[in-house]
């Protein structure tokens, strides 16, 4: 091994690997209690309808049912009250675990507990429900309409009712929004209508941008709806141990969970016990745990025993969420050297009739920071259909919005003879960038710092992009290849968490981590950075986690590429904390000033005095107080004071929270290179090759990180070669209800010998230097391989993603994009 | 995964025909929910849906050892590893041979768990990521080569990937990186980390024949 104090940078094994190659990673559906029920649900078999009648006797007649439970038994879910003491009200409209008014097909009707699956299964069978049907709508355009349908009895979109002069603005209500028949005048053309938006804003002077343009491009794309697709269905055990709620689920942070399920089952939180410790992937849909483990805990208390809930891949497909589908319109304007001049962006998503996942809405923030436009017009709209639960999924909105944007850029650069890679430097933001638009205070936002342009010009080289375009576009037989670059970025970071571990008197540290486990390794990756600090080795750092009835601090959610930059600075709070309380016990110990001391090796030093950690921990104790824990900072999360007040007396503790100041918004790019071989006698193509580089500052594990880079490029090319929702518009059905209908990418898909790097510059507004990398790899992963694609076959070939082969083969053969441009779920 | 040199299950007992498991995973669905999993340990309920007198005490060979084990005729070989033999390192995925995440090794060939009668293994010998490693824990060179790339990130499809890596192994001991890829083909990764994946699962091939990298 090479240095071994030095741990951050350096690859290493995770202390849950083990377990997972022995198959004895426990997942949700791996635990087992005594007298065990099993449940089943019913699911709705309409987009829209409501109970008529109901009748459940004979399914309560069959041997072996224990409990019954229907959505009016649910708690009504309670208001949450914030760190700050604000108030934010239930939505009454939110997703429930159960509904007597399904508002898509395959939403869960009730559900049954039984002696086992079977039983449950044919008791579900036995229940007799007579439906009303109510009017739906699977298409977010067709409910745009004057005479569109609405998904619910009020409407099609997510609104407040107009404020009164000095009064708070009113909860969210369900409205509807029509647009007018002109609206839709130019849809057969097939470009996208842009009635009133809910959101509309600018910065500069766009009108004067287009008018001193050398090119003006006006172009609509769709990218499609896509499932999260995680491979450990939600399933979840639920048990009751007195007031205590027991629930073994899957989650992307096993702290902020606890506060869900308290919210869901309007209990506290204190009565919320969550073990998990390994979490079967989550991209964004498992945020903080999913709301359908209410129904084997309401069951579990119904029945007054443990109740598992096994979700079935088609259910999970229903209930697991979906990356919001997007069509969207650009008019972008550029000088004669390539340089952005004006861009106005139009951006419609889909949404369940459930809360909002507003992509929509944040696309353009995006769009304003990667290619620095100086003038630009952002519009969204959100509309609601009778389609399942919308969630965020890996880069929402800014996977979408360059989705929509990168295309027309490399058609820009293809018209005005510039390279691709040449392209995206002239616009790339630098330095503390502005993005989106002007606060109150007229002043725009910022960011922490940007490198993409290196990132740009380590992977033109590490690509070999002059040789590959080169090549492009030049047939050879019935093969054509072509070299396409892209770039993306997405925020990765936030502030204001808390860090806490006890180094004991047999000197190892003992961390405390919050992080859900959902295989980023952050989970311990993030502890490196203090346990290098006090100069201790890896084996001697002992880390707890994935169990709320352990202490644990309080920690951000694993998404939105938080985690590492979030996690990194509470670990460099508490971190040194430690080691200020260690020079001080040294100090007080052998004499000297606290500010002499230096910690390094495990050993507390100055001159020739010196005492080792473990010497400290015991001394701690001795001394008690802010040292061993008993007395706590005052700006600690409530969730960490009550961990740290459970470990007060074990040692030395390292406690605080991250109150490290920060100039911007932290934000990670990434620059991608694909290189794709078409063969236009059948429209089947392939990825050749791709490499993707990041600036994300300071890397922290290597392996995990080009598993993140390269992993969540792969996710982006999915959404170019084949993933997709399918539903049928006449019935309101879904046609895609298993993973091979909507096809994740095998490993046959993706090119055998992918390469990525870092840029490695760290970030200068975080004490590690280290942000947040599982967002930005996804869009470039996408729009390579879009662009590449173009570059190949030409622009104005495809007008949507994915790009299947059919489309492909059609619109070669008719010299035109052959697929409807503008209708959702085909 | 690779099924071309798949040995026939031919000793299926005759009454659990296909179209009677078919017949049992219909009664146990519902015409929307389509329940996917069955689930049959129970004594407790009459059998309307049971098809006939089978023989349900089977004696299995499970990672080298004798397992004596109530089974119902349709029940699959995931069901009874999983809740049976309490061998949860089997993962379900999607319990339909989609994704690979079951696959366990009977006769040394990579099957997918979730798609096997258990009856039809009662004479076969059959292997989990749980047999795997040597009794002292030393692990195989297929996870040992996991473990030293860390490979996989949330690990639910790995021990269906190290299975069928190991049965691949068996019959091609020397793969490319490419053939190797083909070798695990029938796994789906939603981590999509499949580029280290294919990194760790050819350094255990390497290990595997004794390969010794610096």
């Amino acid at each position: 091994m090479a240095d071994t104090k030095k741990l951050v940078g350096q690859n290493y094994t995770t202390p849950d690997l083990l377990a997972k190659v022995m198959g004895r990673a426990k997942y949700a559906e791996d635990f087992r209690a005594d007298g065990m029920l099993f449940a089943r649900l019913l699911l709705s078999p309409l987009p829209h309808a409501r109970i008529r009648t109901i009748d459940t006797s004979a399914a309560e007649a069959i041997p072996g049912v224990r409990a019954i439970l229907r959505a009016s038994e649910l708690p009504a879910p309670a208001d949450t009250v914030t760190d700050l003491g604000e108030t934010i009200r239930a939505n009454p409209m939110a997703e429930r675990a159960l509904s007597d008014e399904p508002v898509y097909a395959g939403e869960p009707v009730l559900a049954v507990a039984a002696v086992d699956e079977e039983t449950a299964a044919a008791a579900i069978e036995a229940i007799h429900i007579e439906w009303e049907a109510l009017p739906f709508v699977v298409d977010p355009l067709v409910s745009l309409r004057p005479d569109g349908p609405s998904p619910r009895v009020e409407g099609n979109s997510w609104g407040r009712a107009p404020a009164e002069p000095g009064k708070p603005p009113g909860p969210l209500v369900v409205q509807p929004i029509k647009w007018t028949a002109d609206d839709f005048a130019e849809f057969d053309q097939g470009k996208l209508p842009m009635g009133t938006p809910q959101i509309d804003w600018s910065y500069g002077d766009v009108e004067a941008g287009f008018t001193n343009a050398a090119l003006v491009l006006d172009e609509t794309f769709s990218m499609a709806n896509n499932q999260h697709h995680v491979l450990e269905p939600r399933s979840a055990l639920a048990y009751w141990r007195g007031d205590k709620l027991h629930v073994h689920t899957g989650t992307q942070s096993a702290v902020q969970t606890v506060a869900s399920i308290s919210r869901w089952m309007n209990i506290p939180a204190e009565q919320v016990v969550l073990i998990t410790e390994y979490t079967g992937g989550g991209f964004g849909s498992r945020a903080t745990g999913a709301v359908i483990c209410m129904v084997p805990a309401m069951l579990a208390k119904k029945a007054n025993a443990p109740v598992m809930l096994r979700i079935t891949r088609e259910e999970e497909q229903y209930i697991g969420g979906i990356r919001p589908g997007m069509h969207g319109r650009v008019k972008a304007g550029f000088a004669k050297d390539g340089r952005l001049t004006a861009l106005d962006l139009y951006l419609i998503g889909e949404n369940s009739a459930y809360e909002a996942q507003n992509d929509s809405a944040s696309g353009g923030r995006f769009i304003s920071l990667l290619y620095q436009p100086p003038a630009m017009r952002s519009r969204s709209i959100t509309v609601l259909t009778n389609t399942p639960p919308r969630r965020a999924q890996s880069q929402p909105g800014g996977l979408q919005a360059i989705m929509i944007v990168e295309p027309v850029i490399a058609k820009a650069a293809r018209q005005l003879g510039i390279d691709q890679v040449e392209m995206r430097r002239l616009n790339a933001p630098e330095g503390k960038a502005l993005w989106g638009p002007a606060a109150r205070d007229g002043k725009r936002g910022y960011v922490t710092s940007a490198f993409l342009k290196e990132a740009l010009d380590k992977g033109a080289e590490l690509f070999d992009w002059k040789t590959r375009v080169a090549r492009s576009g030049k047939k050879n037989g019935s093969t054509v290849r072509g070299a396409g670059v892209a770039v993306s970025t997405f925020v990765a970071g936030s502030t204001g968490f808390d860090g806490l571990f006890v180094i004991k008197p047999d000197g190892k540290m003992y961390v405390k981590s919050g992080v859900g486990n959902l295989g980023t390794e952050s989970v311990f990756d993030v502890h490196r950075v203090a346990a290098e600090m006090l100069g201790l080795r890896w084996d001697q750092v002992e880390v707890a986690w994935g169990d709320t009835s352990q202490p644990l601090p309080w920690t951000c959610v694993s998404g939105g590429s938080q985690t590492t930059h979030a996690m990194t600075r509470a670990a460099h709070a508490a971190a040194s904390d430690a080691i200020a309380k260690a020079q001080e016990i040294a100090a007080q110990t052998l004499g000297g000033s606290p500010a002499s001391y230096r910690v390094a090796d495990g050993r507390v030093s100055a001159g020739g005095r010196s005492m080792s950690l473990a010497d400290v921990a015991t001394k701690a104790i001795e001394l008690g107080g802010k040292y061993d824990g008993h007395t706590l900072p005052e700006n600690l999360n409530k969730v960490t004071t009550a961990a740290a007040t459970t470990l007060a007396g074990q040692g030395l503790m390292g406690v605080a929270r991250d109150t490290y100041p920060r100039d911007g918004t932290s934000v990670s790019f990434v620059a991608g290179f694909a290189e794709v071989e078409v063969d236009v006698e059948t429209g089947a193509y392939k990825v050749l090759d791709y490499t993707a580089v990041g600036d994300s500052g300071t890397i922290i594990h290597p392996r995990a990180y080009g598993g993140q880079l390269l992993g969540r490029s792969v996710l982006g090319m999915s959404h170019a070669l084949a993933l997709k929702t399918v539903y049928d518009q006449h019935y309101g059905l879904p046609l895609a209800t298993r993973l091979h209908h909507s096809r994740p990418p095998t490993i046959m898909d993706i090119p055998r010998n992918m390469q990525w790097a870092a840029v490695d510059l760290p970030d200068p507004e975080t004490p590690v230097g280290a942000r947040g990398i599982g967002e930005p790899p996804v869009a470039a992963g996408a729009c390579a391989i879009l662009n590449a694609l173009a570059a190949a076959l030409g622009d104005d070939v495809f007008k949507r993603a994915p790009v299947t082969l059919d489309s492909l083969l059609m619109a070669l053969e008719h010299g035109r994009p052959m697929q409807e441009p503008l209708t959702a779920h085909i | 995964m690779s099924h071309d040199d798949a040995p026939r299950l031919h000793d299926t007992p005759a009454a659990v025909s296909r179209r009677n498991f078919i017949k049992g995973v219909i009664a146990g669905g519902v015409a929307v929910s389509s329940s996917a999993y069955l689930f049959r340990s129970s004594a407790l309920v009459s059998g309307q849906a049971r098809s006939g007198a089978v023989e349900r005490l089977l004696t299995l060979t499970v990672n080298g050892q004798t397992r004596r084990v109530d089974v119902a005729p349709q029940e699959t070989l995931a069901m009874t590893l999983r809740y049976k033999l309490g061998l949860t390192g089997t993962k379900l995925g999607c319990d339909r041979a989609e994704c690979g995440a079951c696959t366990v090794l009977v006769d040394d060939v990579p099957r997918y768990a979730c798609s096997v009668l258990t009856h039809s293994v009662r004479t076969r010998k059959v292997q989990t990521i749980e047999g795997l490693a040597d009794p002292d824990g030393t692990l195989h060179p297929v996870q040992a080569g996991v473990v030293l790339e860390q490979g996989f990130q949330c690990a639910f499809c790995m021990s269906g990937f190290i299975m069928a890596t190991v049965g691949y192994l068996k019959k091609h001991p020397s793969p490319t990186r490419e053939e190797l890829a083909h070798g695990v083909s029938g796994n789906l990764c939603r981590c999509q980390d499949y580029d280290k994946i294919l990194t760790a699962l050819h350094r255990g091939s390497e290990l595997a024949r004794g390969v010794s990298r610096g």
